[in-house]
């Protein structure tokens, strides 16, 4: 059967003065079509490092990732990214940002299907009326939603959120988690979204990835999230399965994240007989 | 009083009168202060300096001399008047008299006045500047984006960019003559040669501040260039270029005053017609006035690049995205109320 996303093995190793620095080891994981998951772990445990070599912004240095059983090594049109920052050009208007990543879709159109796309994607996470607008006009909340818009609009099959609610205070962080639950249940894309939110994780996600802390990172744990859809946040914070769920998370970061570890020669040797 | 106190009671500051100074007061009215004591100073000092020219001019010698400019300049525009409507009666006379008889227009072959001479050096160093601009923009890009590059680069401009324009001058003035020949030039040879010498001289702030400009794009919105897949061209167009553009405009800032200030010296060697050759001319011209019309020309120097800066310093602040908020007034209202 081939798997729409895995990580097989995924390793990265980056080189420093005193030694080469494994941070993320032997990670491996298969990713459902469709599929909302969540990767939760200690902040700086190497996360985000998973999902910028799944963007194809790094290369891993062992294993990899396989889309549809090819490898893929570079950015891909099936892939979009939204960043912890809203990273929009600040010299574009937000609906010239969005426009700027219609045009890039897999399949060529026309200049006004891709504006139709732009204004599609832009009502869709509700930021059309600010559409003319400059990012340094709009707050944070605002620009992080119209960085959104831009990703759909690329039209990708992966959408990939590295912390995109983290800068956010957190009603706005409230408001948009909805917000990408919405646009998630209406187009079907199958999300991978790093975090280190235990209730964002649990709110979202059908499958929450926890990472062990790094040097050497890796999958330690993987929860269901067993709450029915569509959620609603009332709904899921009186389920009696959440706080199950949320003390087993709490638990594994506490306890189990941090693991004594052999030397960084030990992983080295060990990821190499991985491959 | 011990030498001490005295030093202390010397060093003590002036703040309180100062700060009881109305801004608009210390704005204006200082600089105006240090102005009249400038040029009292130098009323007093010059005439105690004797040259073979005579006594060093004294402010009111400068200002006679810059009314005796605008004089010659309107009373050269005035004969060039002339000239033209002496040419139209006797055109329309032999006209009335002959009507298939041949017409002759000729142009005015007046000395060129102090104004024609700034507009002369104007368009010298727009031209050069203009062409340094067109080489150290692309060269700047390419710098700031590949490391490789710019490791190649650099030696040149750490090399090039402290040579005075003078050395430049010789090497210059014998390519212009060796490769630009023509029997009808469109540009006379010191023209092309003070302009070249201009490029060469204000090319590095450009290439520099560009370079630094465009490798000190964030890291993010490179990012996004590269998950959007965005190709070169749009990448350079959409974001580098934008990005950069603060920094480009500070380079040319710099270029254009470095330009402005070797231009006076390019002119004087190369003998262009300009402010660089007035002064040369004047200085061995000799007369009585030549040292006055010399400090005019000095001051009009000083207040043209002045006033090229900060027409400069406008479009810099025009081009800055960082400063497009703030030209907004309503900009912070529209902040809290844009999450809406």
């Amino acid at each position: 059967m081939i798997v729409p996303l895995e990580l097989t093995c995924l390793t990265k190793v980056f080189p420093t003065p005193s030694g080469p620095f494994i941070a993320v080891k032997d990670v491996n994981a298969m990713i459902d079509a469709g599929e909302f998951v969540a990767v939760l772990g200690h902040s700086g445990c190497g996360k985000s490092t998973v999902l910028s070599i799944i963007a194809g912004l790094q290369r891993a240095t062992y294993g990899g990732v396989v889309i549809d059983g090819t490898e893929a090594t570079e950015p891909g049109a099936e892939r979009a990214v939204v960043f912890q920052s809203p990273c929009l050009l600040p010299w574009l208007t937000a609906r010239q940002n969005v426009l700027l990543a219609a045009a890039q879709r897999a399949t060529r159109h026309s200049r006004r299907e891709n504006a139709a796309t732009a204004d599609r994607y832009l009502e869709m996470v509700g930021v059309a009326d600010i559409a003319q607008q400059l990012p340094a006009e709009l707050s944070l909340g605002t620009q992080q939603c119209v960085s959104l818009a831009r990703a759909l609009s690329v039209e990708p099959r992966f959408l990939l959120l590295d912390e995109p609610f983290s800068m956010l205070d957190s009603l706005t962080r409230f408001e948009l988690q909805d917000t990408l639950l919405r646009v998630w249940e209406e187009s079907g894309k199958t999300v991978v979204m790093v975090t280190h939110d235990i209730d964002e994780g649990l709110y979202l996600a059908d499958r929450l990835i926890l990472m062990t802390d790094g040097p050497g990172a890796t999958v330690g744990d993987v929860l269901q999230v067993p709450f029915a859809r569509p959620r609603n946040r009332a709904a899921v914070l009186a389920h009696p399965q959440y706080h199950v769920c949320r003390r087993h998370v709490i638990d594994f970061l506490e306890h189990h994240a941090h693991q004594s570890r052999p030397s960084a020669l030990d992983d080295l040797l060990e990821s190499l007989s991985c491959g | 009083m011990s030498s001490l106190a005295l030093m202390r009671r010397l060093w003590r500051p002036q703040a309180p009168t100062v700060r009881h100074l109305p801004e608009l007061g210390r704005a204006v009215g200082i600089p105006l202060l240090t102005i009249l004591v400038f040029l009292f100073a130098w009323s007093q000092v010059a005439p105690s300096i004797d040259t073979s020219l005579g006594q060093i001019p004294g402010p009111m010698a400068v200002w006679q001399q810059t009314q005796n400019l605008w004089a010659e300049h309107q009373a050269e525009r005035g004969r060039a008047a002339a000239f033209y409507a002496r040419e139209a009666q006797r055109n329309a006379e032999r006209l009335a008299q002959d009507p298939t008889a041949a017409i002759t227009t000729l142009t005015y072959t007046g000395r060129p006045t102090y104004v024609d001479q700034i507009v002369m050096s104007l368009m010298t160093l727009f031209t050069g500047f203009v062409l340094a601009s067109l080489v150290a923009i692309p060269l700047g890009i390419v710098c700031g984006l590949s490391t490789t590059v710019n490791a190649g680069i650099n030696p040149f401009i750490q090399i090039f960019r402290p040579v005075s324009p003078l050395a430049w001058l010789p090497i210059v003035t014998m390519m212009v003559s060796a490769t630009y020949v023509s029997d009808d030039p469109m540009f006379a040879k010191s023209f092309i040669t003070s302009a070249i010498i201009v490029s060469i001289c204000s090319l590095w702030p450009t290439v520099i501040n560009t370079a630094m400009g465009v490798s000190s794009i964030d890291r993010d919105l490179m990012n996004v260039a590269k998950v959007l897949r965005l190709n070169w061209t749009t990448t350079l167009i959409k974001v580098v270029i934008p990005a950069s553009l603060p920094q480009i405009f500070t380079g040319l800032r710099v270029s254009l005053g470095v330009g402005w200030m070797v231009l006076i010296a390019a002119e004087m060697l190369a003998q262009h017609p300009g402010l660089g050759k007035f002064v040369w001319d004047e200085f061995q011209n000799g007369s009585s006035d030549s040292l006055g019309r010399i400090m005019v020309a000095v001051f009009t120097a000083g207040i043209i690049g002045f006033l090229l800066d900060r027409m400069m310093m406008r479009v810099h602040r025009l081009v800055d995205y960082r400063a497009a908020c703030g030209r907004q007034s309503d900009c912070r209202l529209r902040l809290q109320s844009g999450r809406s």
